[in-house]
């Protein structure tokens, strides 16, 4: 399944990319966590709410094919 | 009624919205960099009664982007400060400044006053403060946030809508997110993140289009993209859940320095030193520090024999929150001599390959 991660914020600098395409092998939310935190393991430190297709869903929520987007906090003011 | 004729051609405000903008009562958390378009838009719109509330002064720094200011007000409270230059914008409205912090004895009471809050705030424990206090009270709050070029908007407790902890039910681990005012930011992105505020506040008092709620709107100026995602609300947009969980309580500050951190380049100087890697044993990349112990944060205590308490103590992880979180540990323990590195094993690997090219 064709998959574009988006990576908001400061999120981006811990990829180093904003946006990047993901062949998911991954069932759920949970295990694609997973293997970013692999590929990218500052990233689990990070807090962030997951976005489906527009839409903030929980890690247990089955991947769709379309967009992912990981969105970070922001307290600047 | 000269001064809101251009509201007043709108047949989606008139005579009758404009009425509706004197009679509201809306409180303004924070006159800083989000809080002056706010303030500024609000003011000339004609909103009745405007409360401001800061307790920080101006200073130099601020003037890039906090627009209500100039060189005659540094040093001055900013909530004080803006109220003079917003009663030569509009002399005809009440603005009252509240030059103090949001405290949790008040807030309630002070939100229940007012008919809007708009949460201008730079700082978590604020802005969980802010949602709280507004669901306990009831009254809708306008947010805005900003990062760098990229920001946030929302309406939060919009008629029985989500609240702030419906899209983030937690404050972030401390030192995961950069807070306070370390990071820079593009001096105009306040000011259309804040523009996009006031005119949520306004279309929420007169009634009009479609409020933003239930939808967080993110916003990047280097690219000019924007995206909207939509999240349910929770439990945690009720009262009861707030006051029988207890959230409604003081926050620790997140501009926490009571952990002394330390750069690598600085750590490298120092005599009888012992690194210490936190993280779990198979996270990646290994690291070519050779004085370097590995004490997992899943398995403090079994591991803490370790550590040498007779070094100088030099904590890392992948990007400082363990780091300090384990330095919170070990000062409870009375041992003093201990550090966070500013930076994490990536660039600590990332130093090390550099220095020997």
């Amino acid at each position: 399944m064709q998959l574009t991660i988006k990576y908001l914020g400061m999120l981006a600098e811990t990829t180093r990319c904003s946006e990047e395409a993901h062949q998911a092998t991954e069932k759920t939310v949970s295990e694609l966590l997973e293997s970013l935190y692999r590929k990218y393991p500052a990233l689990r430190e990070k807090d962030f709410q997951v976005a489906q297709n527009h839409r903030l869903v929980s890690t247990e929520t089955e991947l769709d094919s379309g967009e992912l987007a990981l969105l970070p906090p922001f307290a600047g003011g | 009624m000269n001064r809101y004729s251009r509201h007043i051609l709108l047949p989606e405000i008139g005579e009758k919205g404009q009425k509706k903008l004197l009679e509201a009562k809306v409180l303004v958390v924070g006159a800083g960099g989000l809080g002056c378009p706010v303030l500024q838009y609000l003011c000339a719109a004609g909103t009745g009664t405007l409360g401001i509330v800061d307790f920080d002064t101006v200073d130099e720094s601020n003037l890039q982007r906090q627009i209500l200011f100039g060189s005659s007000s540094l040093g001055q409270n900013k909530a004080m400060a803006a109220k003079r230059r917003l009663e030569d914008l509009n002399e005809t409205i009440a603005i009252h400044a509240y030059p103090e912090k949001l405290e949790h004895g008040t807030a309630v009471e002070l939100f229940r006053q007012h008919d809007l809050i708009v949460d201008c705030t730079d700082n978590f424990a604020s802005r969980y403060l802010i949602s709280d206090a507004a669901v306990i009270a009831g009254k809708p709050t306008v947010y805005g946030a900003i990062y760098k070029f990229e920001g946030q908007v929302s309406v939060f407790n919009y008629k029985n809508g989500p609240s702030y902890r419906c899209l983030f039910p937690a404050p972030p681990q401390a030192g995961s997110i950069p807070d306070c005012s370390e990071t820079g930011v593009l001096g105009v992105l306040p000011g259309i993140i804040g523009s996009m505020q006031a005119s949520e506040a306004l279309k929420i008092i007169l009634g009009i289009g479609q409020v933003l709620s239930g939808k967080v709107y993110c916003f990047n100026a280097l690219t000019l993209q924007s995206r909207t995602f939509e999240f349910p609300k929770s439990e945690f947009a009720k009262a009861e859940k707030i006051i029988n969980d207890g959230l409604y309580a003081p926050l620790p500050a997140y501009c926490d320095d009571s952990v002394p951190t330390l750069p690598l380049k600085k750590a490298l100087e120092m005599e009888r030193v012992q690194f210490v890697d936190v993280r779990e044993i198979h996270e990646e990349p290994k690291t070519p520090i050779t004085n370097c112990v590995s004490v997992p944060l899943s398995d403090w205590n079994s591991q803490l024999k370790k550590i040498d308490r007779s070094k100088n103590i030099i904590l890392f992880c992948q990007s400082g929150a363990r780091s300090r979180k384990a330095a919170k540990l070990l000062q409870a323990m009375q041992i003093t001599n201990c550090f966070s590195l500013k930076e994490g094993a990536q660039e600590i690997t990332a130093f090390f390959n550099n220095q020997f090219l």
